[in-house]
């Protein structure tokens, strides 16, 4: 009984924290984006502008809530949900500290990988569901690219597995005592956030959105809560991408002096930080470059990365 | 690859640069003379009203936000009864400022003019006329024109020569 109450403490806690972190991250990310543009960004609200997420929200909550009649009414709905409900999942396997998970899964990565695959539907069923051709490129390409970046998200992280020889995360990061991942696994770690970069359609590989070429991609349709629910879906998404390379290649709460958690935020805050500096510093890659790019680099460089590291592992044991 | 390195490299080096926004409120940038601002209507040297009522300036508005009523007083000088500015229709062009022939309407560098609602944005008559001469000093229509008004009669102007009388141009 105890133990299901610290349980069901930590969900809450954990799920405050993300949903409360990822509507801090548009404040952060339009500061930081000033930042780098030499702007001030949101200053008004409250100290530091630091109440503009609760404007926007109150704003965002009073916005007509409108279906378009051509939609696909309830795929039209559901598809918003989806992408929250999977980053959300996703969540439940990352080891924050010793101890600090939601379930501690022998199969974690696996669970991290099956919900981000699930991911892609929500943003192919909207620009399916929104009958408009501008939603539908954008549902198209949003299938293309995740469904190939996600082969390389699976590729690089398998490295990983095999270094750790386990599938259970709190072991991937204790296996990372002596040296952390990203140093063995340096050309893992670059495919990984690439095709981080990519599932979670964030700037630089914002192809699905593209706003100066497809209105706004799959979302051109929604309005209200829903297009929040997008927002909220691809915040929610950095920082599990973030915290997802913290875990896998810098140690996850390893580290010394500071506790562990701490060091966990310290790095998944680093890393929510270069996404939002990749979006102020780079171009959008036009559609076939992203996709040639993904197979005729990243695939071979994946199994180059996998196939060498079989080796040397093979090579120790002999 | 590089490149691409060097360029986030160089957007972080941005962190260090001054900010170029003007916290507005606070402080305000500086407007040059000539901006085109709130409109209004100026007075000549002697304290008149400069319009004149011709209606120039409302063919010239390309939004048609200027409507006035031309009238004139017991000596024949005329003046605009009503002038009305529809400011949630100006454009701010300055098409009127430059269709007026007697520096009566004029661009001022102010733009503070929110308001809640729409309405209050249409500025009257007694809104718009100021008491100084605005951007141009010293021009007053009537002393130049050559045009008979009460207090002053043909040739009496300034720079006016006095009027050739026509019968002692008979051969
Ligand atoms: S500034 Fe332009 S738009 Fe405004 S009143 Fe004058 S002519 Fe009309
Ligand atoms: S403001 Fe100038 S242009 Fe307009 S009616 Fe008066 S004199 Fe004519």
């Amino acid at each position: 009984m105890h133990s299901v109450g610290i349980s069901l403490l930590i969900v809450f806690v954990v799920l405050a924290c993300i949903l409360g972190v990822a509507s801090g991250l548009i404040w952060l990310e339009r500061r930081l984006l000033a930042l780098w543009q030499d702007r001030y960004g949101p200053n008004r609200v409250g100290p530091f502008g630091l109440l503009q997420v609760l404007a926007d929200i109150i704003k965002i909550l009073m916005k007509e809530d409108w279906i378009p009649p051509f939609a696909d009414k309830p795929v039209f709905v559901i598809a918003p949900a989806i992408t929250v409900i999977t980053t959300l999942l996703s969540f439940s396997v990352i080891v924050f500290a010793p101890g600090i998970t939601v379930v501690d899964l022998g199969i974690g990565v696996l669970l991290f990988l099956a919900m981000s695959s699930l991911g892609v539907y929500s943003l192919v069923l909207a620009g399916w569901s929104s009958d408009n051709k501008y939603s539908l490129l954008g549902g198209l390409r949003a299938a293309a690219q995740m469904l190939s970046y996600e082969l390389f998200v699976g590729l690089s992280l398998m490295g990983v597995v095999m270094l750790a020889g386990s599938f259970r995360i709190a072991d991937i990061v204790e296996a990372q005592r002596g040296l952390w991942f990203c140093g063995p696994q340096f050309v893992g770690f670059v495919i990984f956030f690439i095709a981080g970069l990519a599932e979670t359609h964030r700037l630089p590989l914002d192809l699905p959105e593209a706003d100066n070429e497809l209105v706004a991609g799959y979302h051109s349709e929604y309005s209200g809560m829903k297009f929040g629910l997008f927002f909220l879906g691809e915040y929610i998404g950095i920082t599990l991408i973030s915290a997802m390379i913290a875990t896998f290649f810098f140690g996850g709460w390893l580290g010394p002096v500071l506790p562990g958690l701490l060091w966990f935020i310290i790095k998944t805050f680093f890393f929510i930080c270069l996404f939002i500096a990749l979006r102020a510093a780079l171009p959008r890659p036009r559609y076939d470059q992203l996709m040639s790019v993904s197979w005729k680099w990243i695939l071979p460089l994946a199994l180059l990365n996998l196939l060498v590291t079989g080796a040397i592992l093979v090579s120790r044991t002999t | 690859m590089l490149s691409l390195i060097r360029t986030v490299w160089l957007v972080l080096l941005h962190m260090f640069h001054r900010r170029v926004t003007i916290q507005y409120p606070e402080h305000k940038a500086p407007l040059p003379p000539r901006w085109r601002g709130r409109i209004i209507l100026s007075r000549d040297p002697d304290g008149g009203e400069r319009c004149v009522a011709c209606y120039l300036c409302a063919i010239a508005c390309p939004v048609d936000c200027i409507a006035l009523q031309a009238t004139q007083d017991e000596h024949g000088r005329r003046y605009p009864e009503w002038f009305r500015i529809n400011f949630s229709r100006c454009i701010f062009c300055g098409f009127c400022e430059e269709a007026c022939p007697t520096y009566a309407i004029q661009l001022t560098p102010d733009f503070e003019m929110s308001e809640y609602h729409r309405e209050n944005l249409v500025y009257e008559k007694e809104d718009l006329l100021i008491s100084g001469q605005g951007k141009y000093h010293g021009y007053n229509f009537y002393r130049v024109a050559g045009l008979a008004i009460g207090g002053k009669d043909k040739g009496q102007g300034e720079e006016d020569r006095p009027p050739v009388d026509l019968r002692t141009l008979l051969p």
